[in-house]
């Protein structure tokens, strides 16, 4: 159970179980995806607890090769950049999965994108083979577009799906160069994360190269991650998007760009990420502060949410930005803890649009006396995202912060700043808007969540929150090591960076 | 003996094709739709016989005009697959044919000899009547439905475009033998040191690729190919993009890396651009598209310019990933052009544009899946064959950039046509799948699907998925194919 195939494969055998199966056994769908996504979820867990913190190097590898002549092997495995991940997508991978029932029509196909796109997320958090990687990546992201084509809600459907569609395949494509360019930079005929990072240790590749490959990495999955000023396919997209496609797209998928960063681009391209790392700072400040400010100004529940999920990918960049070992933990502790909150997000507004069929805040208000169940998790949702104590968000925040201090102070205080009073500002006065006033007549007959069923993807995702927050050490130990060598594979103890900046000095 | 047996595959399809139309004679015309699967039955066997071929060496014969080596080998296993679905299709769509459907199935055999005969050739002699072949039996099969407009001007445009080339090709070839005195590609190549500075031999061979332009329609000799895709008969379009695309693919590779390779290596930003030109045309003409065949058309440009991307790298890695590429969309498009033939039967044929495809996933879900694959594979994503064929070819080109580095702007270019072309692939799929925003009511009876055309269609996402998701086996074999041309 604690293998990482077995749970990247239950969501894929029951896509492929969904495929064959006749088309009005709607029951035996849910089931199915309910079913498998349990057991991808059971396997993570256990593969988390069973993770040894505080090792160096990957745990629970399984490598067999796939395409020899190009040096391309099915290798999956764990070390602390990822391991929170996979965790992260099986827990948002079965919440989503709940949170489905929306779905009436066309329910075959709906479960069966769903399964692959799950699939293909905790694929691509688990590969350690480039090819791999960004094969199962785009197994996932395929799926969404159709989800949000045909079961996408508002006007402006199809427009978002196309440009989403564009935007993403673009960025993906230029991801996808960088990447074959950095197998060919390297020479080591070999899409082996692991080998490939060794290589780059031992002989760095030449600045030049270095400062080539970089930008096509950073815009490339810039742009899968929302990076300020490529994010404005997120808002519209996660506003056209059923429940829980948003949940995993927002929640899980879109981490792959920051995961790529930080797993091949900064080790492999040290020289070109010291480099960049002010630029990206200023990027990061531009998601922090301008789509924290658009949110302010957004109407509408969806865009809100989209535009503060956009705006907190900023704490990521400033992370890694930061290039310390701290920041980095930081970064990764962000990652996991907005990807619950994200879905969590995403899961109390859709089950919003579906009892109001709105989520113009203007028309809503006094929503707390009707839903004491789906207020509290908003409530606590919004907490989460302005950074309160407690949850997880607010020690990756505190991190990625303390990481940057250091020769950043200026932008530091800016981030904090927006993040902290910008965000106060628009997640509280949603809060008002949304739940408190008075009720409005025609929300009457509006219901709450039944019963446990409906609420058990809400209070999955809010306890883990909850845990992370309480038990930062659960997360850290874990993350340290991997974090440690990342640090050390960009900035080098004093004397590895003088020696190796000599020999590139030349080259240029 | 050895002269037979090199060109063993291509007289077993002649003779299955003569045969085929000495059966006509005797079979009752109520039972002359299915001769074709006679027809596919028999191709499907000489596939299978080619099998038990095992080269130690590539094997010359009548006097090297021919050379069955690997490479061969391999475009003789694609056309003969190729073929048999066509065949399969043609079944599907004769009954919308006059009379002479034996015709049409024996005319598609001969065609596929030629095919054959391309792959295979060493010689300029062969090449040009192996083309011609391919072409004269084209235009018959083009301008089949001899009753419908569309169909007759696809088949005058196509003969006289068709005709041009020839001219060009017949000319150059002239040229060629004119100053080296020879036709055989090897002996061409031995003498290239003495003559490779020969404005004259330069101005054949740049004919010659004029010609070969054609076939593969390629900026700027792309004009035919929207049109003819439009209206010729859809097996015979589906023919025409796979089959004799790579006819035209596999002549290029032979004389340029056989005949005359250090010219290859001085003309390489002649093909760059020439690819940069044709991807792009593709895509942007294809945005607009209403009508479904003339999409696939000018995607079938575009995808020629992918080719040609490989092409201009000039190695061996570009070559074995068009091989790869090649036997992606030869799934993918025939699998596209199979859906079309059986869904788009009821409707009034001049309009088989994307609006009736509304509603497809609910009339047939086989078909909606397999166009929908197809679309998806062909637009380059994975887990299908289109995106390793993608792939291999980035790969190639950035491999090769590195000692020209022009292939970088053309990647470049490249990216952006691919995500330009998942625009259109994508409207394709809204049509069948998104709700309905026209007013007007789909038909909604389901469509009845033959169990052969179950089996080919099956067969089809099977190629797409196995090419996508396990290609070791398939680049074994194209990087052993690509071994002949360059070792």
């Amino acid at each position: 159970m604690e293998s990482l195939t077995f749970i990247v494969l239950c969501p894929l055998i029951g896509a492929a179980l969904i495929a064959l199966t006749p088309r009005n056994y709607n029951v035996l769908f849910r089931l199915v995806a309910l079913g498998t996504t349990f057991l991808s979820l059971v396997g993570a867990v256990r593969l988390f607890v069973a993770f040894t913190p505080g090792a160096a190097g990957m745990q629970f590898e399984y490598s067999t090769p796939w395409v020899t002549s190009l040096g391309i092997a099915y290798h999956v495995g764990v070390d602390g950049l990822n391991v929170a991940l996979v965790l992260l997508a099986a827990v948002v991978g079965f919440a989503a999965a709940c949170a489905a029932h929306e779905i009436t029509e066309r329910q075959k196909e709906f479960y069966l994108l769903l399964l692959v796109m799950t699939g293909g997320i905790l694929g691509a958090f688990a590969s350690l083979d480039v090819f791999f990687f960004y094969f199962f990546h785009e197994l996932a992201l395929v799926p969404t577009f159709i989800m949000i084509g045909v079961w996408g809600r508002g006007e402006r459907r199809n427009y978002a799906t196309f440009n989403l569609t564009i935007y993403l395949s673009l960025g993906a494509l230029i991801a996808l160069i960088g990447l074959i360019a950095l197998y060919v930079a390297t020479g080591a005929r070999t899409f082996d994360m692991v080998e490939l990072a060794r290589q780059a240790a031992a002989h760095p590749l030449p600045v030049a190269t270095q400062r080539a490959i970089f930008p096509l990495l950073l815009v490339g999955f810039g742009i899968l991650v929302s990076l300020w000023p490529f994010h404005t396919w997120a808002p519209l997209g996660y506003g056209a998007a059923p429940t829980s496609t948003a949940m995993l797209h927002a929640g899980v998928l879109k981490k792959f760009g920051l995961y790529g960063l930080i797993r091949l681009a900064l080790p492999l391209l040290p020289e070109a990420t010291r480099h960049a790392a002010p630029l990206i700072m200023i990027l990061a400040l531009g998601n922090l502060l301008y789509c924290g400010l658009v949110a302010m100004r957004q109407g509408n529940l969806n865009q809100l949410i989209g535009y503060s999920s956009v705006a907190h990918m900023g704490f990521v960049f400033l992370g890694i930005a930061s290039l310390s070992f701290i920041g980095i933990t930081g970064a990764v502790v962000v990652m996991v803890a907005h990807g619950l909150l994200a879905a969590l997000a995403f899961a109390a507004s859709g089950y919003l649009q579906r009892e109001l069929g709105t989520l113009e805040m203007a028309q809503m208000g006094g929503l707390l006396r009707k839903l004491p169940f789906i207020g509290t998790v908003l409530v606590l949702a919004m907490f989460a995202g302005c950074g309160l104590p407690g949850f997880a968000n607010f020690v990756g925040e505190v991190m990625v912060l303390f990481g940057a201090w250091h020769g950043h102070a200026v932008i530091v205080v800016t981030a904090a700043w927006a993040a902290l009073i910008v965000g106060a500002v628009y997640m509280l006065r949603a809060i008002r808007v949304v739940l408190h006033g008075p009720l409005r007549e025609r929300w009457a007959g509006i219901a709450d969540a039944p019963h446990l069923w409906r609420k058990l993807p809400f209070l999955l995702l809010l306890a883990g929150l909850l845990i992370f927050g309480c038990f930062p050490g659960l997360l850290t130990n874990r993350i340290q090591p991997a974090a440690l060598a990342v640090a050390r594979a960009v900035v080098g103890p004093p004397s590895v960076v003088a020696a190796s900046a000599v020999p590139g000095e030349g080259a240029r | 003996m050895n002269n037979f047996l090199a060109i063993g595959l291509e007289a077993a399809v002649v003779l299955a094709g003569l045969a085929l139309l000495l059966l006509d004679l005797w079979t009752p015309p109520a039972q002359k739709r299915s001769l074709g699967y006679a027809a596919a039955i028999a191709v499907g066997a000489v596939f299978l016989a080619s099998f038990a071929i095992v080269l130690a060496r590539p094997v010359p014969a009548f006097n090297g005009m021919i050379v069955l080596d690997d490479f061969a080998l391999f475009f003789h296993r694609f056309f003969l697959l190729a073929a048999v679905l066509v065949l399969v299709m043609s079944v599907e769509f004769a009954d919308r044919f006059e009379n002479g459907v034996a015709e049409y199935y024996a005319l598609t055999l001969f065609a596929l000899a030629g095919m054959m005969f391309a792959a295979s050739a060493n010689d300029f002699a062969l090449l040009f009547v192996a083309l011609e072949l391919i072409t004269v039996t084209f235009y018959v099969l083009t301008s089949f439905e001899r009753r419908r407009t569309a169909s007759l001007e696809a088949g005058v445009k196509y003969l006289i475009l068709g005709a041009l080339s020839s001219a060009f090709l017949v000319y150059g070839i002239a040229l060629v033998y004119g100053v080296v005195g020879t036709m055989n590609f090897a002996r061409i190549a031995e003498g290239a040191p003495v003559w490779l500075d020969s404005p004259l031999l330069q101005a054949g061979l740049l004919l010659v690729f004029v010609g070969l332009g054609f076939k593969i329609a390629v900026v700027p000799f792309q004009i035919w190919a929207p049109d003819v895709y439009q209206g010729a008969p859809t097996p015979t379009t589906a023919f025409l993009a796979v089959g004799s695309k790579a006819a035209g693919f596999v002549l290029l590779l032979r004389v340029l890396f056989l005949g005359v390779p250090a010219l290859g290596q001085r003309w390489q930003r002649l093909f760059i651009v020439l690819a940069a030109l044709t991807i792009l045309y593709g895509v942007l003409c294809a945005i607009p598209q209403r009508n479904l065949k003339r999409l696939l058309g000018y995607s079938s440009i575009a995808n020629a310019g992918f080719l040609l991307l490989g092409v201009a790298t000039l190695g061996r890695e570009g070559v074995s990933a068009i091989l790869y590429y090649l036997a992606g969309y030869l799934f993918s498009v025939l699998g596209a052009f199979a859906v079309i033939c059986v869904a788009l039967r009821h409707t009034n044929r001049d309009q088989d544009d994307l609006t009736s495809l509304a509603g497809l996933h609910e009339r047939s879900p086989l078909l909606a899946a397999t166009l929908a694959l197809a679309m998806v594979s062909l637009a380059g994503v994975p887990p299908l064959a289109g995106f390793v064929g993608k792939f291999l070819l980035l790969k190639a080109a950035l491999t090769a950039a590195a000692a020209e580095p022009w292939l970088y702007v053309l990647t470049g270019v490249a990216v952006i046509g691919v995500v330009i072309s998942l625009y259109y692939y994508f409207r394709v799929i809204r049509a069948m799948y998104w709700p309905a925003e026209t007013a007007a009511q789909p038909a909604s009876e389901a469509i009845e699907v033959s169990r052969p055309m179950r089996w080919a269609l099956g067969f089809c996402i099977v190629g797409m998925l196995w090419l996508g998701v396990l290609p070791d086996q398939l680049l074994t074999l194209t990087n052993f194919a690509a071994q002949s041309l360059a070792p």
